[in-house]
């Protein structure tokens, strides 16, 4: 609903307390983005540790989220047990449109429930259940017995965690109805440190639309550009996976651990291949028409006579690169059975396909033994990442408890600090440049989706590095603000300054339309304000020596250029937070 | 006269914009509930979608059901709705085969009214406004539908 102010569901699990609050600031943090990190410095304790019962578990929409196509996003924010700082996750799913149709802008959840629980949220429902039964549950066996339980089938979204989030893992993720996720930063442990196993968010509210005809006519607008042009066609046609192959081509694909950038093999697990021979079908978070998940199959014999079992899986460029090039994995099939067993654990697929390349590495380099890893852990050898994904969700030694923790933590205990790629947190799909590995190293949630980095070090050369600087910081703006509307990042290049201008004001939200640029600037500055305040501290960060091992296209990485860059995005990052 | 088909649901990717088009344009409200279409997944993601809206029965139950006379008979099968004449009862939702009348929690029912404005919305093709022959496969009829023929 159109409110000028925010409509804020609490819950303290502790006591059962249930609570609607109306709170200002509309005008100044917008919705998403900067209503979690409001709600963080409201809610939150800066000083005190991520697992702390006190400690906000919040999720926020935006003034836009159902009114206008791909504002179909949620934002997760919390202490993150993977740095102890300030931290935020972005989903999809139904979890935006639930949230939008359960009629609140923001849901925080506090304290830490008895026993395993599941939490029931609609216009006009809130209730706690006990769903200890379920907890040790993998992901599938939970989604089948939670969608058996509650109602609001197809209007509803199922937020839940796996083994690995109970097992509180900085790796574990939150899984929005099935296919998507609020993967990074450990979401999913802050749920397991609340004994929460689930969040069923049923949207059974509607409200009247604004007035007068702008409204109907600036959807059109926006409609027709995500559907009837070509703006939206990389992500409609072979998705995000289309990146394999271009980024080979231009060799900044990372493979083996980041031991190369380029690799013919790589042509098993290309957008294109993957469409070809294991894509199933495409599903579409609530409110987006574009529908960039693709979901591929993998089938499997389970009895000596032709007895097949078959799964689906979604799968994202991301993941294609982090449990596929990464270990050496260039078959789809494999790539998909390998995310298989993550989404299963509850993990997020990127960081355990990173760390398990370090631990490739590790073990030939002899930093480590068979006796850590507990099976041979080879590029290419998917059985034996399989059974090593389900150590390091389930823990199963000292060394997967440790690797669970982050790889530059196993790094730092066992060695092969150099060759831990790990920008903030595992690295992301791309290896194009200095400017990417500083904008994820420094960047406030580690994600290639802060800036666009990736795409900065694929312009001409000849740019300083002020320059690049302004650039971080300029591009970080226009996507913080599109995540407090909360837009999905891909439809970045539709939502203009003027497009989005229209949208705020044919739904009321003259005000915002009016200021866009200096509450921009100013929910920047409160993210970093939190981030900072919680210990970040920029000089902190080391950028492992692997990245500046690499040749690109463009040739060998700049060191000095990286440090520089570095150095001088951190002071701006300082300088943000006040 | 036309009605409303989803002959290839198959193809659903569960966007919602099709429930989302028909409360804003029919219903102005924002929702996907109160809409002539209303879109479900059938026992989660993995299982597809499939689309509840009225199958354009001639006669039609939920007219027969209703006391006040709110509900009358479309010809070419489906209702004509005179919300005046409502009283909040839900009789026409008990009375439907096919779940395809939504009650709000004011007890307020939105059906189908067989306009096709959601038609255009649905990015993969899976609605139709089509004159169609008694007997035919129905809205939730599949593939073959496409090429017009009629499943008996």
């Amino acid at each position: 609903m159109i409110r000028d102010h925010f409509r804020v569901l609490t819950i303290d699990l502790s006591t059962g307390q249930r609570t609607i609050v109306d709170l200002d600031g509309r005008d100044t943090v917008a919705g998403g983005s900067g209503l979690a990190a409001m709600l963080f410095e409201k809610y939150g304790f800066l000083g005190k540790p991520w697992d702390e019962p006190g400690q906000p578990l919040i999720f926020a929409i935006g003034p836009l989220t159902g009114y206008f196509p791909l504002m179909s996003k949620t934002v997760c924010a919390f202490k993150s047990p993977y740095h102890d700082q300030y931290a935020e996750s972005h989903g999809g799913g139904r979890s935006a449109l639930s949230l939008r149709f359960a009629d609140v802008d923001a849901l925080v959840i506090i304290g830490k429930a008895a026993s395993p629980s599941a939490l029931i949220v609609g216009s006009r429902q809130i209730e706690i259940k006990d769903v200890q039964y379920l907890w040790g549950t993998d992901l599938q066996v939970a989604g089948k017995v939670l969608r058996r339980m509650f109602p609001g089938s197809g209007h509803r979204t199922i937020l839940r965690i796996g083994p690995a989030g109970e097992r509180q893992s900085p790796m574990a993720c939150i899984t929005a109805d099935t296919y998507r996720h609020f993967g990074r930063l450990g979401g999913g442990a802050v749920m397991g440190a609340k004994n929460l196993k689930a969040i069923m968010i049923h949207g059974d509210a509607s409200f009247p639309i604004p007035e007068g005809n702008d409204y109907v006519k600036v959807f059109e607008e926006v409609h027709t550009k995500m559907t009837d042009t070509d703006m939206m066609s990389k992500y409609h046609d072979l998705g995000t996976p289309i990146n394999v192959a271009v980024l080979n081509g231009i060799k900044a694909l990372p493979i083996r651990n980041l031991q190369a950038t380029a690799d013919p093999a790589t042509a098993g697990i290309t957008g294109e291949r993957f469409a070809e021979v294991a894509l199933l079908r495409n599903a579409a978070c609530a409110g987006c028409p574009v529908g960039c998940i693709h979901i591929g199959f993998v089938r499997e014999r389970f009895q000596k006579e032709n007895r097949y079992l078959y799964r689906q899986i979604s799968y994202d460029h991301e993941l294609i690169v982090t449990v596929g090039s990464m270990l050496g994995v260039m078959d789809c099939f494999e790539v998909l059975k390998l995310i298989d067993v993550a989404e299963k654990m509850g993990l997020d697929v990127m960081s355990p396909g990173v760390a398990l390349a370090w631990a490739t590495e590790a073990l030939a380099k002899g930093f480590i033994t068979e006796k850590e890893t507990l099976v041979p852990l080879a590029f290419g050898n998917s059985s034996s990442y399989q059974a090593a994904i389900e150590h390091l969700a389930l823990g199963t030694n000292d060394f997967y408890q440790i690797l669970s923790q982050g790889t530059a933590k196993a790094a730092a205990r066992y060695g092969g600090k150099e060759f831990a790629c790990v920008l903030g947190q595992e690295m992301a799909g791309y290896a194009t440049g200095e400017t990417f590995f500083v904008s994820q190293a420094l960047g406030l949630r580690h994600s290639h989706l802060d800036s666009s980095g990736y795409s900065y070090d694929q312009k001409p050369k000849g740019k300083t590095v002020e320059d690049a600087v302004k650039f971080l910081v300029n591009d970080e703006k226009g996507r913080v603000f599109l995540t407090s509307m909360v837009s999905c990042l891909f439809a970045r290049g539709v939502y203009n300054d003027e497009l989005l201008g229209n949208c705020l004001k044919s739904v009321g939200y003259g005000t915002l339309a009016d200021n866009m640029d200096t509450i921009a600037e100013g929910i920047q500055r409160l993210r970093w304000k939190l981030r900072v305040r919680s210990g970040y501290r920029p000089e902190n960060v080391s950028i492992p020596k692997r990245f500046t091992e690499i040749t690109t296209w463009k040739g060998k990485i700049d060191e000095t250029l990286l440090n520089q860059l570095k150095e001088e995005y951190g002071k701006s990052i300082m300088s943000m937070a006040g | 006269m036309k009605i409303l088909t989803t002959p290839r649901m198959e193809r659903c990717i569960g966007c919602h914009s099709c429930s989302l088009a028909c409360a804003r344009l029919i219903h102005k409200r924002l929702s996907w509930d109160a809409a002539g279409i209303r879109i479900r997944s059938s026992g989660g993601l993995s299982t597809g979608f499939e689309a509840r809206t009225c199958f354009a029965c001639d006669p039609a139950p939920c007219v027969r059901a209703c006391p006040t006379g709110a509900y009358s008979q479309r010809k070419g099968g489906g209702v004509v709705v005179r919300k005046k004449l409502c009283i909040r009862c839900g009789d026409c939702a008990k009375a439907c085969p096919v779940d395809a009348i939504y009650l709000d929690a004011s007890g307020e029912p939105f059906v189908c009214i067989h306009c096709g404005r959601c038609v255009p919305y649905c990015p993969h093709d899976c609605l139709e406004h089509t004159e169609m022959a008694r007997g035919a496969s129905g809205p939730a009829g599949n593939e073959t539908a496409e090429t017009g023929e009629v499943e008996s």
